[in-house]
């Protein structure tokens, strides 16, 4: 029997071998693999174990992990969760990290990010545990709160710009939610939040001012018209005399292009360009763009930013010209209609250009990169152009028509004593059963400007005129200059 | 089947036993101090009694063995002990992360059936002075093998936990009785093997360079192949089905030394889970769980086999340490899954090393079965072996994705009385039996055929 002993023991050791390879192809060979799983717990755990780094603005944590005593071991809260919620996201077990500063600056804040290497590894020597970098926002709480106050109960978005070096004051989108108890580790309870906010029809996830469904830009975007009609020589100035007829014959279609008020815009069917904005007059826009054509009103809006892919960290969604426009189609984008699309920043970023002698900045929102013990890692940035939109002679011209707006135009509710403010209304309309988005751009003061936002509210406008920027848009965009220069 | 007697004079080595047991008492409390001291930084005031009860249990075990088996194999015993301790260790630390605290955890429970187990032991070296004697009870043995296999499926005593009825209860206390099956068992196969070896080997005819056995010897085959189908079919128990037949099947071909048994046992077996895959959805739903554990719907289902292979990934080569990892997020962390658990906290490296004592221990079962003199010892010795080597490989074969997931225990590691218990009977076997491998041959006294008692002591094997 021996024999067979002998023989046996040597298949049991090739179990024994089979058993050993199994072992070592799991937690040596895939084990890194298997770490990488996205259904893999222990890895968001991990996450979890470890401190991630604060937001701040103004020096208060709006994201900071608290340490907890369940095998979670750091809570995500969010101090002044509502406010900032666009722009933090949330962090949460059981659905990640989807939005906001969570996902977009997660490197950072988990300090997996390659410029934190160098702290990584004094860390590990010093055998402190590595925590996230802090992030440090360039918003400024007092312009978020107004923004969002005087935004109120709407729908809609806020940004405010410095015009000066792109640095983002405010970002605000309506509906806010709540993103603590998406962290909570209660999970329950986590996950019945998450299926109420995610299902909900407005959308509160969405953050308005940078993404989602984009915008038609409506009137505001006559700036960009005028813009390219100025530099292109079609007008010389803000007195130069344009077509301004009750109605706009457009080549190629029997529909004309009417004005909201279906009168002329000026005796004798003409009118100055100033007039043109002050009024907000369709025809004369129109016509700029039938003489400009679809190039030209393309190449325009592309200087102020629109086709760029930005990240702020998070990406903003590009906006968007038509990629054909026949002679109507380019008249209907001149008003900002047909298939021109854009975001709240983006117009935001044209008055800050305007107001800023041309030059577009990049918008940003961190100022700083911290450790845990705030020093500083990286920052402040420098202010990047993104580019000269126009020139300081059409700035000046673009700047000096848009407070005329405010002062004797559509934009009267802008207005702030003592402050020359420019600004432009619009009315976008989306949706024939519906009413139309109501925008206000604009910058202060303007001489010098501070500050540039752009307002869009949704669905508060009224079909066929301008009331909605004038009453509703431009109330809020006055709040929000007030509160950045402090009258 | 004949072995040659050593020249040398033998030792008994008991004192080699002795340190080896203070290493592995070692080994475990350093590991039951790392796991408070990484959960709560603090040196667990248990520490005492938990290194009082070893030292007590282990020395027990051991000052006996020195008294009445003085020759059984040193190392089985620091194994053991080192198994059963880092299980406990493991046990204690999944109580910590649940919350299971002092009388209430698990540990305690494991420790009382630990004290049980080596009782037992103690009990069975004590009575048990000549493992020959268990082959009086060969037939009893199948008897009491059948009865306790067939025990979870009497109305009103089995019970069914996850799908397989494995399980009966008594009052507050639940027991499977297929790990004392396993026992019998094989007492029954070495007594009946032993007494038709001869039949089983020669008869037959030849075709294609094996020698087939007669139809009337196949019966023995046909019958514990047809049990572990029976098994198999009212218990929905694919492990321990696979672990009987796997046994028999060794003992058979040890016992015969025909490759053919191997043949034939590997056919009807594969035909057996063609049958099971062909009839029941619970085995095609293992097999699938097996070949895709990381899908959607296959984690959603069970997570546990991908479960446990997030976990020894989390380990890694060196582990997250003992008590810094999560081995409680797989299910049955404490039982089936405890190879896991192990593998996650102390990395390949630890996985490899309980890997290795198992190895040894199997070498060790091995050796007293080559060594002993009798046909009885060394079937029950390499039976008794084979199955702690098999059970481990389907085990942590399912838990390694080597084979599909079989519920069983590992054994000395696994929370479980019943496991314990058995385990710690096999191994008092193995001690007995090599106790008589190792014991020098006594030198036969002139005229020893007129003394009846020095004969029933110096007989070797009785037919």
């Amino acid at each position: 029997m021996n024999t067979a002993i002998r023989r046996l023991s040597v298949l049991i050791a090739a179990l024994f071998g089979a058993l050993l390879v199994a072992s070592t192809v799991i937690q040596f060979v895939q084990a890194g693999s298997m770490r990488g799983m996205a259904a893999n717990k222990r890895t968001l755990l991990d996450n979890y174990a470890q401190e991630r780094g604060s937001i701040l603005v103004a020096g208060q944590p709006i994201a900071k992990s608290v340490e907890v005593d369940d095998q979670y071991r750091w809570l995500r809260t969010y101090p002044d969760g509502r406010l900032y919620s666009q722009i933090t996201g949330f962090y949460a077990y059981s659905v990640g990290n989807p939005f906001g500063l969570e996902d977009a600056a997660d490197d950072l804040l988990s300090g997996k990010a390659d410029r934190l290497f160098v702290r990584r590894v004094t860390d590990l020597l010093t055998g402190r545990e590595t925590a996230g970098a802090t992030i440090e926002l360039t918003i400024d709480p007092k312009v978020q709160q107004a923004a969002s106050d005087a935004l109120g109960k709407n729908r809609g978005a806020v940004v405010a710009l410095d015009p000066r070096t792109g640095a983002i004051l405010a970002m605000v989108s309506h509906p806010q939610y709540d993103p603590n108890p998406l962290s909570s580790h209660d999970l329950d309870k986590a996950a019945s939040a998450w299926k109420k906010l995610s299902t909900d029809r407005s959308k509160p996830f969405t953050n308005r001012a940078i993404s989602g469904d984009l915008y038609p830009p409506g009137s505001t975007f006559k700036v960009v018209t005028a813009a390219a009609a100025l530099e292109q020589g079609i007008v010389d100035d803000e007195s130069s005399m344009v077509p301004g007829p009750a109605a706009l014959d457009l080549p190629l279609t029997d529909q004309p292009l009417p004005n909201e008020t279906r009168q002329p815009c000026g005796p004798d069917d003409r009118t100055t360009l100033l007039h043109a904005l002050e009024i907000s007059c369709n025809t004369a826009f129109g016509s700029l763009g039938l003489e400009l054509g679809g190039e030209q009103l393309r190449a325009q809006a592309a200087k102020f930013g629109f086709g760029d892919s930005i990240q702020i960290p998070m990406r903003v969604s590009p906006s968007t010209m038509p990629a054909e426009m026949n002679q109507p189609q380019a008249a209907q984008s001149a008003i900002g209609q047909y298939e021109v699309r854009t975001t709240p920043l983006q117009m935001a970023m044209i008055a800050a250009g305007i107001a800023n002698q041309g030059r577009v900045m990049t918008p940003y929102l961190i100022q700083s990169v911290r450790t845990a013990d705030l020093d500083v890692i990286d920052g402040p940035p420098d202010p990047k152009e993104l580019s000269q939109a126009v020139s300081t002679r059409t700035a000046d011209i673009l700047k000096r028509m848009m407070v005329s707006v405010v002062d004797n135009g559509s934009g009267r509710r802008a207005q702030i004593p003592g402050v020359a403010v420019g600004g432009k209304t619009g009315t976008a309309q989306h949706d024939l059963e519906k009413s139309p988005h109501a925008w206000f751009i604009s910058f202060a003061p303007a001489d010098d400007a501070r500050v540039a936002v752009a307002v869009i509210v949704e669905e508060s406008g009224v079909s066929g005129n301008e009331v909605g920027g004038a009453a509703v848009a431009a109330p809020i965009a006055k709040a929000v200059m007030e509160a950045v220069i402090g009258r | 089947m004949t072995t040659t007697v050593e020249p040398v004079t033998p030792r008994t080595r008991r004192g080699v036993e002795l340190v080896l047991l203070i290493v592995a008492i070692a080994v475990v409390l350093l590991a039951w101090v790392t796991v408070d001291l990484n959960r709560n930084g603090t040196v667990p005031a248990e520490i005492i009694p938990v290194a009082g009860g070893l030292v007590v249990l282990a020395g027990v075990v051991h000052v006996v063995l020195r008294w009445k088996a003085p020759y059984a194999d040193p190392v089985l015993l620091p194994i053991t002990t080192a198994l059963n301790g880092l299980g406990l260790v493991m046990i204690h630390r999944l109580d910590l992360a649940a919350g299971r605290l002092g009388a209430d955890g698990n540990a305690n429970q494991q420790i009382i059936w630990t004290a049980l187990a080596v009782a037992l032991t103690v009990a069975a070296i004590w009575t048990l002075r000549d493992h020959r004697l268990l082959r009086r009870y060969t037939f009893i043995s199948l008897a009491v093998g059948f009865i306790l296999l067939t025990l979870p499926l009497v109305p009103g005593l089995g019970r069914e936990v996850n799908g397989s009825r494995i399980w009966i209860a008594v009052g507050p206390f639940s027991f499977q009785p297929g790990e004392f099956a396993k026992i019998a068992l094989a007492v029954f196969f070495a007594g009946y093997l032993v007494q038709t070896r001869d039949v089983l080997s020669l008869a037959g005819k030849r075709v294609l360079g094996f020698t087939f056995p007669r139809g009337r010897d196949l019966g023995p085959i046909l019958v514990a192949w047809v049990l572990a189908l029976l098994i198999l079919v009212f218990e929905k128990d694919l492990g321990s089905a696979l672990l009987f037949f796997g046994l028999f099947v060794a003992m058979l071909y040890v016992a015969t030394e025909r490759v053919s048994w191997i043949a034939i046992g590997l056919l009807l077996f594969g035909a057996a889970v063609a049958f099971a895959l062909s009839a029941f959805a619970h085995f095609q739903k293992r097999v699938d769980l097996w070949l895709d554990p990381f899908s959607t719907e296959n984690l959603e289902r069970s997570n546990q086999l991908a479960n446990g292979l997030w976990g020894m990934a989390a380990g890694g080569l060196t582990g997250t340490g003992l008590g810094a990892g999560r081995p409680w997020l797989t299910p049955f962390a404490e039982s089936d899954y405890i190879f896991a658990s192990l593998a996650e906290e102390l990395g390949l490296i630890g996985a490899v090393g309980i890997l290795m004592l198992y190895l040894l221990f199997v070498e060790r079962g091995v050796r007293t079965a080559l060594g002993v003199r009798d046909g009885f010892g060394k079937l029950l010795a390499i039976g008794l072996t084979f199955s702690v080597a098999f059970q481990l490989f389907i085990v942590i074969g399912g838990v390694t994705r080597l084979i599909p997931l079989t519920g069983l225990t590992t054994p000395f590691l696994s929370l479980g009385g019943s496991s314990l218990l058995a385990n710690w009977i096999i191994m008092s076997l193995l001690l007995r039996i090599s106790d008589q491998a190792r014991r020098p041959v006594p030198a036969l006294p002139i005229g020893v055929g007129a003394d009846p008692a020095t004969a029933e002591a110096t007989q070797v094997v009785r037919l």
